[in-house]
């Protein structure tokens, strides 16, 4: 893979006064209680990671577990206290402040949790303002933004003023003002959480129809372990500012890593997350059924044609090869089986 | 024991007045003691005591310590003057180039920055007064008196007044449309047609210069108080003693800097007009959510774009309640200057008022509020503008108004061109109605206050005379009753009670640097006046405000009607008081008691639609009467906010008072009335604004610390 989007080594953020000499004397063994007892509070605990292109980091954890204070470092609205930040290869927070501004006006996008449109623009100058301060023509800007309107579904509610709008409808236009610029980079900050269920799930399908769309790199912080489960190609799971866990969302239900990843995937529906990938075992050239199940779809859409076969049945790929080999037991032992035990 | 310990306030309140009262018992009045009226102070007594203080002979009557403190600060208001004296006429000289006699010459450094600041205040107010009513002056500037005298073709002709009306009414079509154009154009062609063009020309251009300038520097230091604690921390002492100063105490040491003129007088309004501009950009910056910074920064701004372009947008609301206020304290300044010569209405106000011409006096008020009112409907309708992008409009619609404006130059010209041929006696209607020859309502309104005075004279004077002798009376002599200490005693127990021993040094300090002062009676009696005029104004206000609320449209009504007063400049309140009541303390406490009440009213209403609707549900489904839901829900919610409407109503009160020197009372303001006169009068005119100030500062901190601990309280802030 070519090199990461965004790479972050050894990431602190540390509120309070001397926090950067603390963190020096720490010498990279950051413990919240000695700091806390000094006035300082540990936002983000040394955390390293990597986003590739085209790739969503979904970052989940409760409220108060740093996700967003790693965003924050990421996009450098607070500077970190230490380590090093990578955006496509350029060391952030060497970036001069003209630097900075032209790396947001050009590569960067973000969706806020409570919209944070500016009350005085109408959809429309909201959508165009990141252009207007480009410095691009207000007819261009405004008609830039009127495609971006159309893309998220608000056309005709253009001159409508964000308090006239709905929640979900102030979103779409959150989301459309950070697609402005055409960003490469999409930071979205609990953008749904403030929306009802209903909403809510139809924002994120909506979503998922963007980033086909636009293969954006994305890093999304949510509070709520389904979306991030139903959203992400990676999950890292985030408390007291340390990453506990980060891997793919089959991986981190199959294997929580710590006593805190595994009560999130207790309640969690595999069947809904699994991939039949996920569960196949190796393949088997005897006595296979005459149907055949691609590798990447969900296991509760191929559930019951497998539990009505008798034999195994053989898994393929893309190019019909087969890959695998997954029997109807293992389906019932995914679904029902005793989740404590199996892992 | 366990009375007190449930109510530990009470019983300390009680414990404070008890003490208080044994004070005021304690302590009798010495004998040599009276109340000095008019001049007396300014003369020497046998009585009086002196006392040295750098080099200053301070003179004051002797008395029992307790009854009245000696007035230690008497030395203040001469060292002000000296120093005063001293940085304008000795400090710093340097040299000079001066156009005139084409030769350096020494001045000092501060007389010199106010003669250049003098000279481009006057450059300024002269050039917008004579492209509205024609001039010499801009021309002199950039040539010569012998010039013009020979090129008398080049003199700025002015506007004939059917253009300045079409172009208010084109501009107001343009701002918010067909009501506001229609306004201004009425507004215009009223001051024309009753001949008020010329002074309240005089007086818009006065505004046009002074307003723009305290909005800028408002903000400017609003956004550097905003961006700095230590520019904050800096400018909040002299905000807060700014915004209870009265505006006359600030134009005597101005005068000394500046002399008397316009000039003066707009640097003045600056001052006054410019730190609650500063107070609101404030707190309207502060109000700010985080997220839509983040949101500006993320959409790539820099510094300046995320102030204007993201910041001040988003503080619009707050922002636009300053420059209302800036044009409020713009307006009544306007009148209050006219004391130090500032032309325009306000000085034929205060002309008439002296002449007691009551008619001529409401003609000009009424000018200036109208004037007043279309301008701050203007700056809002400004602010509230949007653009269209839409629209798809060709190039004429796109400037049609410009071309209106054109189009109405031009035929203005005409017909002010026929006029000249038309009218022959020598007054050019069509060009400018001149003064007093345009239609007059003031013998009416004088008919008036006569038929009234004739009418009902005995029972105004009957009413007069019983206020006076059984409420004011008493009251006052019961305020000069009061021993010094015991007043001390009772401030700064209240300050410790409700805010601990930070708020009672505060109260403490404040109240001390009065009493020390040499007029601690006369603040006496300006504390009785304004205690009388808040205590009426609260009960109007609150029922008012209270009976209002009931109905969501009378409420609104109300706070239109509060909003279209408060626009009217302070000094207009003493017309129509004048006209009913004469020269008595009566008409300044009606005044006083009008005026404030108009804060009483809006915050009252304000305070009660504060109260969340989930409360005012669950109260009714707890079963509550309309009278149950209003006393044990919606008054113990809204109260903090009331309490802030007091705040305003004892500062607007104070004011009010301060102005009614002009009809004549014995307080403070009396005395810095008499200091714009006195050649001296800087300093005792400082030193009694800084009292005044102060005695609305004493109940501001106990009025807010009460406030914020009671919104703690209840979870509201």
């Amino acid at each position: 893979m070519s090199e990461p989007v965004i790479k972050c080594e050894s990431v602190y953020k540390i509120f309070g006064e001397n926090s950067k000499k603390m963190l020096e004397e720490a010498n990279g063994n950051v413990d919240a209680k000695t700091f806390q007892e000094n006035g300082c509070i540990v936002g983000v605990n040394n955390a390293s990671f990597e986003v590739s292109k085209g790739e969503m980091l979904v970052v989940m954890g409760l409220s108060g577990s740093g996700k967003s204070t790693l965003l924050r470092c990421i996009s450098r609205l607070t500077d970190a206290t230490g380590g090093k930040i990578f955006i496509e290869g350029q060391d952030l927070l060497q970036l001069n402040n003209k630097e900075l501004i032209d790396l947001r006006r050009n590569k960067m996008g973000m969706v806020f949790q409570s919209f944070a449109l500016l009350p005085h623009k109408t959809v429309v100058e909201n959508i165009a303002f990141p252009l207007q301060i480009k410095g691009i023509k207000t007819e261009d800007s405004i008609s830039k933004a009127m495609d971006m309107v159309k893309l998220v579904g608000l056309d005709g509610r253009e001159n409508y003023f964000p308090r006239e709008l709905s929640g979900g409808q102030q979103q779409r236009v959150g989301i459309a003002r950070s697609l402005a610029v055409e960003p490469d980079i999409w930071f979205l900050d609990e953008p749904f959480s403030a929306l009802d269920p209903l909403i809510r799930k139809e924002m994120q399908d909506e979503f998922l129809r963007l980033q086909e769309k636009l293969q954006k790199t994305i890093m999304f912080i949510t509070h709520d372990f389904d979306e991030a489960l139903k959203l992400a190609d990676r999950i890292a799971i985030m408390k007291d500012g340390i990453i506990e866990q980060l891997d793919t969302p089959a991986n981190i239900v199959l294997n929580p890593a710590t006593e805190y990843v595994r009560k999130f995937t207790e309640e969690v529906p595999r069947e809904k997350v699994l991939l039949i990938e996920d569960v196949m075992e190796a393949a088997t050239s005897d006595n296979l059924s005459d149907l055949k199940v691609s590798k990447d779809e969900i296991i509760e859409n191929v559930a019951e044609k497998i539990l009505t076969q008798e034999k195994t049945v053989a898994v393929i790929d893309n190019n019909n090869q087969i890959v695998g080999s997954i029997n109807p037991s293992k389906i019932i032992n995914t679904v029902f089986g005793g989740r404590k035990n199996s892992n | 024991m366990e009375l007190i310990k449930k109510y530990p306030k009470l019983f300390q309140w009680l414990f404070l007045l008890i003490v208080f009262f044994a004070l005021c018992f304690a302590i009798d009045v010495p004998e040599t003691y009276k109340f000095i009226r008019g001049q007396a102070e300014f003369i020497k007594d046998p009585n009086q005591s002196t006392y040295v203080l750098f080099g200053k002979e301070v003179r004051y009557y002797a008395f029992d310590v307790f009854w009245r403190l000696p007035p230690l600060l008497g030395w203040l208001p001469i060292w002000i003057n000296d120093s005063l004296f001293f940085l304008m006429n000795e400090w710093m000289p340097m040299e000079f180039w001066n156009e005139d006699t084409q030769e350096f010459k020494t001045r000092p450094l501060l007389l010199q920055i106010s003669r250049n600041l003098t000279y481009f205040m006057t450059f300024l107010i002269e050039l917008i007064r004579e492209i509205l009513i024609g001039g010499k002056n801009t021309v002199v500037a950039f040539t010569s008196w012998e010039w013009i005298s020979e090129n008398p073709w080049a003199e700025l002709p002015g506007l004939p007044w059917t253009i300045v009306a079409a172009g208010a009414a084109i501009l107001g079509y343009k701002l918010s449309g067909k009501g506001l154009a229609l306004f201004a154009g009425l507004v215009m062609i009223y001051i024309s047609i009753f001949g008020q063009w010329k002074p309240s020309m005089q007086t818009l251009s006065f505004i046009l210069i002074a307003a723009p300038l305290s909005f800028i520097f408002g903000l400017g230091l609003g956004i550097a108080a905003f961006k700095s604690k230590r520019v904050e921390k800096a400018l909040y002492p002299i905000i807060l003693v700014m915004q209870t100063m009265p505006q006359y105490a600030v134009l005597v040491p101005a005068m000394v800097l500046f002399g008397v003129g316009d000039h003066a007088a707009v640097i003045i309004t600056m001052v006054v007009a410019i730190p609650p501009m500063i107070l609101l950009t404030l707190l309207g910056l502060r109000a700010i959510p985080p997220e839509v910074i983040e949101a500006g920064k993320m959409s790539g701004c820099n510094n300046w774009q995320l102030m204007f372009k993201v910041l001040i947008p988003t503080a619009r609301r707050d922002i636009l309640i300053g420059v209302n206020q800036v044009i409020m304290v713009c307006f009544s300044m306007a009148v209050i200057s006219a004391f130090i010569a500032a032309k325009g209405l306000g000085y034929n106000l205060l002309l008439a008022l002296n002449r007691l011409d009551i008619g001529l006096a409401l003609e000009a008020g009424l000018c200036i509020s109208l004037i007043a009112i279309l301008l701050d409907k203007m700056s809002l309708a400004w602010a509230n503008k949007q653009i269209d992008y839409f629209g798809n409009l060709t190039f004429f619609q796109r400037h049609k108004n410009t071309y209106f404006f054109g189009f109405a130059v031009i035929l203005g010209i005409i017909f002010a061109y026929f006029g000249s041929f038309y009218f022959k006696e020598g007054y050019n209607y069509l060009f400018e109605v001149p003064h007093n020859k345009g239609i007059s309502t003031a013998d009416f309104w004088n008919k008036g206050v006569d038929w009234i005075f004739d009418a009902f004279f005995i029972y105004i004077k009957a009413f007069n005379t019983w206020l006076i002798v059984e409420v004011l009376q008493p009251m006052r002599a019961l305020y000069l009753r009061m021993p010094a200490v015991a007043t001390l005693v009772l401030v700064v127990g209240a300050g410790y009670i409700i805010g601990g021993i930070r708020s009672a040094l505060v109260v403490c300090g404040l109240t001390l640097f009065i009493a020390l002062s040499p007029w601690w009676d006369r603040a006496l009696v300006t504390t009785y006046m304004a205690t009388f005029g808040v205590i009426i104004s609260c009960i109007i206000g609150f029922t008012v405000g209270t009976l209002c609320f009931q109905n969501k449209h009378s409420a609104s009504f109300m706070l239109a009607v509060c909003d279209i007063f408060q626009t009217f400049p302070s000094f207009v309140y003493l017309i129509p008081v004048m006209m009913l009541f004469g020269i008595t303390d009566t008409s300044v406490l009606i005044a006083v008691i009008v005026y404030a009440t108009i804060p009483a009213t809006r915050y009252t209403i304000e305070g009660l639609r504060s109260v969340p609707a989930a409360l005012h549900d669950a109260a009714t489904m707890s079963g509550v009467t309309k009278f149950q839901r209003l006393f044990k829900i919606e008054f113990p919610l809204a109260f903090p906010h009331m309490m802030l409407g007091l705040n305003q109503t004892i500062v607007f009160a104070l004011f009010m008072v301060i102005i009614g020197a002009f009809i004549g009372t014995e307080d403070l303001g009396q005395y810095i009335l008499k200091a714009l006169s006195d050649k001296k009068g800087a300093g005792i005119g400082l030193t009694l604004g800084f009292c005044v100030a102060f005695i609305g500062l004493i109940f501001d901190n106990l009025i807010r610390t009460w406030v914020n601990q009671r919104k703690k309280h209840l979870g509201i802030s």
